[in-house]
């Protein structure tokens, strides 16, 4: 009786010294991202924040503008200070647009980590924490340089995605890194498939002698896996892409693709969760950026990473 | 021919107030300027002619829908995210319920033709106009598409339909390609070249027609024929140019816009459907701007935007220039992004000269 007595207590102190920082539990976030509705690759980052959320026993909530529209951003973000939330996580789209508001957070307290899109130096100019993400010009720069090794002189960049500034970085860095020419490289391919298709067919029709392909993502990626193919150019041409989906996976297994870069969204969304509660409940704060990516995805570590390709990854 | 009643009317000014004939002339000055400009980039070899035939038919294909109930005096919006909905529907029921794909993508037309019917019965009961219905629906339906995708599978692209519809009967309807054999028979002939490298070395550059060109061509002739050898394509016309008129003798001008609502959420939803098949995979963001695109190639075709004029021929004209400015500035090389101002101006220049030659014509002032 009395053993059972102890062991009870024993329960009870434990149950309560949990519960001690429970006290401090429930913290609402606020994750604005420059992504319209439907763009897929932001699945991963939602993914992420439910994960850490949970975790955490934290509210994190994602907003963004449903077109994609870099003014409606600054307006959500504007929003989400008036509700006074324990920490703000934005992407940089377009640092000029976004300042302001973001400086008007930082005035109040509000603790902001940047991710994604936009560089160490724009973060730090704005006054937030620190910048989880990777650098757009790098990594095209990093994907050019595998480019030039084989060979490559010239190259197409299907940009699905035009208006965002971060994307012509990514095709800038892969043509300085070959020694191509972005203007006469770079197309606006819009959205949609079937035309995405066939103006990479075009292209290549009116400029046969592109040496290699650049995708900004799965939008594009898949619709100019199905143009190579249809030119029969599946594998004859040094074809590269940034992010990863099932399709472009079977595509890299096939020597289709030769690598995927993999800015590793999930930790974009992951990390600056984990970071703001414990900044929240202890004061800690890691000091210095924190490099998500770029990873190159090729066929020696597919068959690890495909397993979550679209969700996780 | 002595019936002092009807008046005279000469067979030059008979041919001149078609609707068509702005597009008709719109199609000439566009194919002379890229034969110009671009006929040696390859854009009018077999391989640039199927390429923005695929694109021009695919415009096409909503066009009609959205021609005939323009002409009926509605606007449909919701198209846009029909097809986004409907790509999704058959990709969810096929990959993520292993439901067969015939079934899945006639569940996807009953779904979409009823969701037309929506439209339909709210504009028809609520008197409000088409316009501010179907924007909801825009909304409604590009909303539900994302969730639905994110709910189901975690993802706004769902892949490997293409495994699923492996042997299926109806799908080769949809994203199939037809007369191979002829090609390959051009091909052996040298008419048109072959690939001289890769996986499919030997093959014919061009495979075939593909469904998506059999299938605008078929919706072409079959809504220009309901237009204009049919009673109900009278009735199309008399319920979009005075609907109160109409009623009066008899026209069943309700049943008639229903009809038409119904018919263009089907022609939506063959896009999606030719779509998902050809490409294996749908998106919660497919056909972002289509409902303004199929407007687009109607006004060029010489509809007029308040009802009870235009023609079938003269949208599937419109859409084939939508298509062969748009792949034509590639093969041209120009700055990709000007294509958006090239289309806006060819609009404006479209309604312009429709307007102009309507007035010269008719004398309505």
């Amino acid at each position: 009786m009395r053993k059972t007595f102890t062991a009870m207590l024993v329960a009870t102190a434990l149950a309560a010294s949990f519960a001690a920082p429970a006290m401090a539990e429930g913290e609402r976030f606020v994750l604005i991202s420059h992504a319209p509705d439907s763009d897929s690759w932001w699945n991963t980052i939602k993914n992420a924040i439910k994960v850490a959320g949970d975790q955490m026993d934290v509210t994190v909530e994602y907003r963004n503008p449903p077109t994609g529209d870099l003014a409606d951003m600054a307006r959500i973000v504007e929003q989400a200070i008036a509700s006074n939330p324990d920490g703000i996580i934005l992407t940089i789209a377009d640092f000029d647009v976004l300042s302001g508001p973001v400086a008007d957070a930082v005035d109040q307290g509000i603790p902001v980590i940047t991710i994604n899109s936009g560089t160490q130096a724009q973060s730090e100019a704005m006054g937030a924490l620190l910048h989880v993400g990777q650098s757009e010009y790098d990594a095209g720069f990093g994907a050019g340089k595998r480019a030039a090794a084989a060979g490559v002189t010239s190259f197409l960049c299907v940009n699905h995605y035009i208006t965002n500034p971060a994307s012509v970085e990514r095709c800038k860095g892969f043509a300085e890194a070959i020694g191509a020419d972005v203007g006469t490289s770079m197309i606006d391919s819009g959205q949609d498939p079937a035309e995405i298709k066939n103006k990479v067919i075009a292209y290549l029709a009116a400029n046969p002698d592109t040496g290699a392909v650049l995708t900004l993502g799965p939008t594009s990626a898949h619709p100019t896996l199905a143009a190579l193919d249809e030119e029969s150019l599946s594998g004859e041409i040094f074809f590269g892409t940034f992010d990863l989906s099932g399709e472009i996976a079977d595509a890299i297994k096939a020597d289709v693709i030769a690598f995927a870069i993999d800015q590793q969204p999930y930790l974009q969304g992951y990390m600056p969760v984990i970071i703001l509660t414990n900044l929240a409940r202890y004061g800690v704060l890691p000091s210095g950026h924190m490099n998500s990516g770029p990873g190159f995805i090729t066929k020696d570590s597919i068959s690890f990473v495909e397993k979550y390709a679209g969700v996780y990854r | 021919m002595s019936d002092e009643r009807v008046k005279q009317v000469s067979n030059l000014r008979r041919a001149m107030i078609r609707p068509e004939l702005g597009a008709i002339a719109g199609a000439v000055l566009v194919f002379a300027f890229f034969l110009i400009i671009a006929g040696d980039s390859g854009m009018f070899a077999p391989k640039g002619i199927q390429n923005w035939t695929v694109v021009s038919a695919q415009f096409a294909i909503i066009a009609v829908g959205a021609c005939l109930l323009m002409i009926a005096g509605e606007f449909d919006l919701s198209v846009g995210s029909m097809i986004g909905f409907a790509g999704i529907v058959i990709a969810i029921l096929s990959v993520q319920w292993g439901w067969p794909v015939w079934l899945a993508i006639i569940v996807a037309f009953v779904v979409c033709i009823g969701l037309g019917a929506l439209n339909g019965f709210l504009v028809i009961k609520t008197g409000l106009p088409s316009f501010i219905v179907t924007l909801a629906f825009l909304y409604i339906l590009r909303g539900m598409t994302i969730w639905l995708s994110i709910l189901t599978t975690q993802k706004t692209i769902i892949g490997g339909v293409k495994q699923v519809a492996e042997g299926d009967w109806l799908a080769p309807v949809f994203g199939g390609t037809i007369l191979k054999g002829l090609f390959q028979w051009f091909a052996d002939q040298g008419l048109i070249d072959t690939f001289t490298r890769g996986s499919r070395e030997g093959q014919p550059v061009v495979e075939g027609v593909p469904m998506l060109v059999v299938w605008a061509i078929g919706l072409i002739i079959f809504g220009q024929w309901l237009l204009t050898k049919t009673r109900f394509g009278n009735w199309i016309f008399a319920s979009g140019g005075d609907a109160q008129a109409a009623r009066y003798v008899g026209v069943p001008v309700n049943r008639v816009k229903m009809l038409m609502f119904m018919f263009t959420a089907f022609c939506a939803c063959v896009f999606a459907t030719a779509q998902v098949m050809e490409f294996g995979s749908a998106a919660a963001d497919r056909g972002l701007l289509k409902e303004f695109e199929a407007i687009i190639c109607v006004v060029i075709g010489g509809a007029l935007l308040t009802g009870g004029y235009g023609s079938v021929i003269g949208a599937a004209l419109g859409a084939l220039i939508f298509g062969v400015v748009q792949q034509g500035l590639f093969f041209s090389g120009a700055e990709s992004s000007l294509f958006r101002v090239f289309l806006g101006t060819i609009l404006i220049l479209a309604v312009i000269l429709n307007t102009y030659i309507r007035r010269m014509i008719t004398g309505e002032r």
